[in-house]
């Protein structure tokens, strides 16, 4: 009975625009809108893909489309959404092995998924995007 | 005292190991895509096509491919269920999101097997 009483006071909040997400928090949603944004681009990914090998002419074509300067802010979002899927991945596959499920620990691997993923976004854009 | 009435097979964990598996699969891949393009720096067709014609890469690409599909399959699936209550919708969703992605598979075999 005492616990009832006790759940009873406790404020509930499920308005999410007043949560407050911790880091770890930012990682998993972010992990999951990087996954669903990707997926919902496969078709422009894989026509891109299939223009630049087809043949020379249809590779000019690809070249032409990612010289504009928006496709290329776009694909540069689309590498972060990857390295941070790749990186949040990562993490998520330690924590499977029981690797730094501390809290202490986890919150500092979901400041090395973003200081990883933007530096290697930053990277690999910059080799392929400029 | 946990009493659970286990009826049926499927818990998920094919999925489960199917999507870390996949995940492992085109994270490799991503490494080796990733060193072939920064050694080589391809900025011509030739040099670009030569990259994905290569035995070793063609297989590895298209293993890569079907990865992505199975583990978008299994992640999209996953949004479907969090999300989309009504039955009906939610079996339209994942229906199309399947053929989808079969559709993906097939793609990108033409792309690859034209190389």
């Amino acid at each position: 009975m005492a616990d009832i009483a006790i759940k009873k006071k406790r404020p509930k909040n499920l308005d999410l625009p007043t949560i407050r997400l911790p880091l770890p928090g930012f990682l998993s949603i972010l992990h999951r809108i990087s996954g669903a944004v990707l997926f919902l681009l496969l078709p422009v990914l894989l026509w891109l893909f299939q223009q630049s090998l087809a043949s020379p002419e249809t590779y000019a074509v690809a070249k032409a489309v990612t010289g504009n300067f928006l496709v290329k802010l776009i694909l540069f979002g689309l590498i972060w959404l990857y390295m941070h899927h790749f990186c949040a991945g990562i993490r998520y596959l330690l924590l499977d092995l029981h690797k730094g499920i501390e809290l202490e620990a986890a919150r500092f691997s979901s400041k090395v998924v973003f200081a990883v993923s933007i530096a290697l976004t930053g990277i690999i854009g910059a080799k392929v995007l400029l | 005292m946990i009493n659970r009435i286990v009826v049926g097979a499927g818990y998920g964990l094919k999925d489960w190991i199917a999507q870390r598996a996949t995940a492992l699969v085109m994270a490799v891949y991503t490494l080796i895509l990733l060193v072939t393009l920064g050694a080589l720096s391809p900025s011509s067709f030739e040099a670009w096509r030569s990259i994905f014609s290569n035995g070793f890469m063609q297989f590895m690409t298209f293993l890569f491919f079907i990865s992505l599909f199975w583990h978008v399959w299994i992640g999209i699936r996953d949004i479907w269920m969090d999300y989309v209550k009504p039955d009906g919708l939610r079996l339209v969703l994942m229906i199309a999101t399947a053929a989808a992605l079969i559709g993906y598979a097939g793609w990108a075999a033409k792309i690859l097997w034209r190389l």
